[in-house]
Order: structure tokens, then C-alpha cells, then sequence
């Protein structure tokens, strides 16, 4: 069937068109604007005039010399942060999922309770005291938890482990238990059970939650901005655009270059995992 | 002999980790001038947990290895949630300054808040941008979807420019639009209106554009949640209704709405939650600035919402109980709505 290009297309068609000119209007500003100078941005900041690379060149390396910014250091402390959360709470929450799924105790339907109860605490109910259990758990045992990655990890572990066992408790539902007790009769270990039969089948709902983790974990700034603090040398990417933007009010080829410089990394990678984070994210907000 | 040895080797590490732990302790509690004893503490649990793992032991061995599968999680909860969860609830009710209290004060911080002129502008500026977002967010958001699954070309591509905005940090995103409002949005109202002042600095005009921010970043995203809606109404019901000769605005109305409408309250909710816990936007656009006339007072606060509010009467005005106790408000608010929320979807699966 060959479908006819009616009007109805035509209009359809021009107002997404608009749409997205309009959603994209901020960026394409942010990515002319960074190829001008603070004169020229402030004079006319819609226009294409006396753009040139050296003056991207120019802004890039202002930003990243820059000493409150460090923008290569904070961009390895986000990195880092991120990754190691994303791992062990797909490690430990896959592990803490199956251990609830699989036992059927009072024991194990309460702490099930308890993490879904927990998904309604916003972080501003906790995030004070947090601080302050924290500090003296810190001096108690000599151990930094502020101002440090250990710390901010273990946090992390704690603030997504309900969503995490929440969306892989509802898959390993789904797995048949015949094909563990048919393990455990050949004589597999538990851990063998989980870690060989379990977990390779856990790939895609880990995918799920290492997306929602790692889009909330890259761009939290609340809970880096009190644990890290603004003077301390450890800084994620959103606290360190924060501290820096603060220190440059109405200085706009610094301020956007920065924000051109943090949005980069997250534009590059949709790109690359479009589809999956797009599902992934949609899939999150529906089971929860 | 194998047995023995294995025996032996785990009740030796069980041993070490016990003693790690307890002299760790003990240290901790006579505070001890050293400096090791929090890695002390840490080895001592990890080996722990390994002799428990090594212990051979055919009974109990599905229970240790629950426990060791449980443990990391379940601490790592305790003692970012629970605890000061507890915490939390029991310092609203005293004069805690953030490091130590002296006293109990009852109800007197959430009387205090009430009194508050400043708290309760945040909250009501906080219900309506709620309301607003709620409505403006999921008309936007499904009249997107319903423009992109529309057969037309490119349509992926359109999908994705409406969702670029939901992928970066509130922070960032609220300086770039700091700029969109105080360069490019003043030259067109220069220009236009001759009305030279920013739109983030009178109360008012900064309220809108936190709301269209929002609405920006957000959109795309109830889109992408509609449109997976959408797809699983049935084609065949669409080509009958077709048949029957019911309009393209027939059919939407009468057929797809309606069984989309789980996907409806589900995006509802998540507006609502989302709209209610802004801080990233709020904190980085406007910072709540904006004076206004209320209650016989003037505020120059006019744009800071609740969770802002929060924040800065800890954070900023040291206020830690105070601040606590508006947290403690915020949850409440919270869990009610979803616990409305549960019953609206239960009551709709009942119904199906």
C-alpha cells in the first residue's frame, strides 16, 4: 500500500519540526556561543558572527586550567563515583534480590517491606542527619566517610539499593525455580546456583537499573554537594560547575563552555545507547 | 583429613575477624589515640564473613550464604536510611544544631514553621507549581506522543530531540537557561515590549520559568512513557473502530485514551513526585530570589519552593531542627500522596 502524502502529514510534520527547534534552541546557543567571546556573547547572543576555533580553543582551556573548576579531576571523581556505585549495586543488589525472592520467611517479606516503604523517603528527610551520623561514625572509627570516595559510594549503595532489588526481585520472579532445584540436585552450591545460573540470566533487567542508577548518580548534585562539600578537593562534575558558576557570576563564555563541557560526556554516550537508555528509563518508571 | 583442615582453617579466620572486630571496638570505645583501627574494624568483618563462608557445614550452609548475600545491602540501608530516618523523626523534636541538642522542645519546631511566612508562601508556590506541572507536563508529554507515533519520517529522530533534556543534571541545565532568560529571552522583550528587566527577577515571571524549564526537561520524557502506551493498544481494535467510521479525533477520545489510562496515572503520579521534590532548577535559576508583598510581610524569597526552603533554612540559616522538621512535613505530604496513588492503581486493576 502506497501511502499518499496528505495535508494533515504536511501540518503534522511542521509543528514537530518547531518542537524540536524549540527543545533544541538552548543547545545549539550553548554550541555557538562557545566558538565566540564573552564581548560577542553578551552583545548578541543569537548569532553566528566571529565564531572561530581558536576561540573554542581558547575557552576550552581557560575552563580546564581553570583552578576552581579542575574540570579533569572532578570529571574523574564523577567517573569514578559512578562507576563503582553502578558496579556494586548490581553486584550486592542482584545478590540481596534473589536472597529475598527465593526465601519464603517472614524475614525475608519484611526487609522486602521495608526497602519498598523506603522508595517514599525523599532525601531531605535523611539528608541532615545522614551528615551528621556520617561525621560521627567517621571520628568513631578514624575513618573519613565525608570528603571521600569510599564514603559517597557507600551512600550510594544505600539510596539505591530499594529501586535496585525492587526492579530485579520482579525479574528473578519471573525465572522458573525447577531450573535451580535441577542445579542444586547435580550438587551446585548456592552460590554456584546464583552465580552461574542466575546472574548471566539477570543481564537485562541489570542494564534497566544501571541506567536509572547512572543517570541519577552522574547528575545528583544534593547529596555530593553535602558530603563532598564545596571546598574540598574531592568534587563531582555537578558540584564543581556549581562552586565554579558561583565564582563567575555573568562571566557567559566560562559559564557556558563549563556547562557545554558537563553536558558532553552524557550527549556522547545517548548517542551510542540510545535505544537502551530510552527503554531503560521508561521500564524503570513503569514497574515502579 | 581435607574436612579437618578446612574445618579448622575457617574457624582460625573466623577467630582473627572476631578479634579484629572486638579490638577494633574496644579501641573505638576507649578512644584510643591510633589511627588503624577503622581498617582494623573492616578486615575484622570481611574476615568474618569469609570463615563463615569456609565453615564446612552441610545444615547451615544456605543460611550463611543468605546472610553473606544479604549483609552488604542491608548495612549499607541501615545506616544511609534507617538510621538516620530515625534519627530524623527524633531530632525534629529537639533544639539539634546539626552536632549536638540540649533539649527537647516537642512540637515547637512544626509550630514554629507554621508561623512562618516565608515557609508558607514556599508551600503554597510549591502546590501550585505542582498543579501546573501536573496538568502542563502530561497534556505536553501525550501530545508529543501522539505527534510521534504518527507514521511520518524521521520520527526516531524526533523521539530523541524531545528527550536530550531529561538526560542532564538540573545544576547545569539551570545556568544554561539562567542565560537563556537573562540574554536571549531579555533582547526579545527589549525589543518587543520595550520591558527591560529579566524574567528571573521579579517573583512572578521566575515562577514561569521554572515552570517552563521543567516542562522542557520533562516533556520528553512522559512522552517516551505515553508512547509505550500507546503502542500496546491493540491495531485491530483501531482498524474495527475504523471500520465503523470513527474519526481520528473519534478514536482517540473514545478508545485510546481510555485504555491508556493505567499509563496515565502512572505518569500523573510521577509528575506530581517529580514537580514536588524540584531543587536542582529551582537552586541553580533563580536560587528562590524574587521579593514579594505576603501576609502583611515582604519576602525575598518569592521563587523558593519547598525543597529549597529545606535546604537553605538548614544548610544556609543553620536552622538544623527547624529544617529537620520541614523534612519531616515533606515526607508526610509525600507518603500521602502515595498512598493515594496506591489505592488509585489498585482500584483501577480491580476494575479491569
Amino acid at each position: 500500500m502506497v501511502k499518499k502524502f496528505t495535508a494533515l502529514d504536511l501540518i503534522i510534520r511542521i509543528i514537530v519540526i518547531i518542537i524540536a527547534v524549540l527543545v533544541l534552541f538552548p543547545f545549539f546557543l550553548i554550541v555557538i556561543n562557545v566558538f565566540r567571546n564573552a564581548n560577542d556573547i553578551v552583545s548578541n547572543p543569537v548569532s553566528i558572527a566571529n565564531m572561530s576555533f581558536e576561540k573554542l580553543i581558547n575557552n576550552l582551556t581557560s575552563v580546564i586550567n581553570n583552578t576552581n573548576f579542575s574540570f579533569w579531576s572532578a570529571f574523574a571523581t564523577s567517573a569514578i563515583v559512578t562507576v563503582f556505585s553502578l558496579v556494586l549495586l548490581a553486584l550486592f543488589g542482584g545478590m540481596a534480590a534473589w536472597v529475598i525472592c527465593r526465601n519464603k520467611t517472614k524475614w525475608s517479606a519484611l526487609i522486602y517491606m521495608v526497602f519498598i516503604a523506603s522508595m517514599i523517603i525523599p532525601f531531605q528527610v535523611v539528608m541532615l542527619p545522614l551528615i551528621s551520623t556520617f561525621r560521627d561514625v567517621g571520628k568513631f572509627l578514624e575513618i573519613t566517610m565525608l570528603q571521600s570516595f569510599p564514603g559517597i559510594v557507600f551512600a550510594y549503595l544505600g539510596f539505591g539499593g530499594a529501586m535496585t532489588v525492587f526492579i530485579l526481585n520482579g525479574f528473578i520472579k519471573t525465572i522458573p525455580f525447577e531450573l535451580e532445584e535441577a542445579a542444586s540436585i547435580d550438587g551446585c552450591s548456592p552460590e554456584g546456583i546464583y552465580f552461574r545460573i542466575i546472574l548471566p540470566l539477570l543481564k537485562p533487567p541489570i542494564v534497566t537499573v544501571t541506567i536509572l542508577n547512572g543517570m541519577w548518580i552522574w547528575n545528583d548534585y544534593l547529596l555530593p554537594s553535602l558530603m563532598l562539600g564545596h571546598n574540598g578537593k574531592v568534587k563531582t562534575l555537578p558540584v564543581a560547575v556549581q562552586a565554579f558558576i558561583g565564582s563567575y557570576v555573568k562571566q557567559w563564555d566560562l559559564i557556558l563552555t563549563a556547562a557545554f563541557l558537563a553536558i558532553i560526556p552524557m550527549i556522547i554516550l545517548f548517542l551510542f545507547a540510545q535505544k537502551q537508555i530510552m527503554s531503560g528509563l521508561v521500564d524503570g518508571a513503569i514497574k515502579s | 583429613m581435607n574436612k579437618v583442615n578446612k574445618k579448622s582453617l575457617s574457624l582460625v579466620i573466623l577467630a582473627a575477624g572476631c578479634f579484629g572486630i572486638i579490638s577494633a571496638l574496644i579501641m573505638d570505645i576507649m578512644g584510643a589515640d591510633n589511627s588503624f583501627r577503622g581498617e582494623l574494624l573492616i578486615v575484622g568483618v570481611i574476615a568474618f564473613l569469609g570463615g563463615l563462608y569456609l565453615y564446612p557445614t552441610q545444615k547451615h550452609h544456605k543460611g550463611i550464604i543468605n546472610f553473606i548475600f544479604l549483609f552488604p545491602l542491608l548495612f549499607c540501608f541501615a545506616v544511609t536510611v534507617i538510621i538516620p530516618f530515625g534519627l530524623g523523626l527524633f531530632y525534629s523534636t529537639t533544639d539539634w544544631n546539626g552536632i549536638r541538642l540540649t533539649r527537647f522542645v516537642g512540637l515547637d519546631n512544626y509550630k514554629a514553621m507554621f508561623t512562618e511566612i516565608s515557609f508558607l508562601w514556599s508551600l503554597i508556590i510549591t502546590v501550585l507549581f505542582v498543579v501546573i506541572n501536573m496538568i502542563a507536563v502530561n497534556v505536553i508529554g501525550l501530545a508529543l506522543a501522539v505527534l510521534c507515533t504518527s507514521k511520518i519520517r524521521g520520527v526516531g529522530f524526533f523521539r530523541a530531540a524531545y528527550f536530550i533534556p531529561n538526560l542532564i543534571g538540573g545544576i547545569v541545565l539551570g545556568y544554561i537557561w539562567q542565560f537563556v532568560f537573562n540574554n536571549v529571552v531579555l533582547n526579545w522583550t527589549l525589543q518587543l515590549f520595550d520591558y527591560n528587566s529579566s524574567m528571573l527577577s521579579k517573583y512572578n515571571t521566575a515562577f514561569l520559568a521554572i515552570v517552563i524549564v521543567y516542562i522542557w526537561q520533562y516533556a520528553g520524557y512522559i512522552m517516551m512513557i505515553y508512547i509505550t502506551g500507546l503502542t500496546t493498544v491493540p491495531s485491530d481494535v483501531i482498524e474495527a473502530a475504523s471500520i465503523d467510521g470513527a474519526t481520528a479525533v473519534q478514536t482517540f477520545f473514545r478508545i485510546k485514551l481510555p485504555m491508556i489510562a493505567s499509563t496515565i496515572t502512572i505518569c500523573t503520579f510521577l509528575t506530581l513526585q517529580s514537580a514536588f521534590k524540584q531543587f536542582d532548577v529551582n537552586m541553580a535559576l533563580t536560587n528562590g530570589t524574587g521579593s514579594v508583598h505576603f501576609m502583611g510581610q515582604y519576602l525575598t524569597n518569592g521563587s523558593q519552593m519547598l525543597a529549597l526552603n529545606i535546604y537553605n533554612t538548614a544548610i544556609t540559616k543553620n536552622s538544623y531542627a527547624l529544617g529537620q522538621a520541614k523534612a519531616v512535613l515533606f515526607f508526610i505530604i509525600l507518603s500521602i500522596v502515595s498512598i493515594i496513588q496506591v489505592r488509585v492503581s489498585n482500584k483501577r486493576e480491580v476494575e479491569m
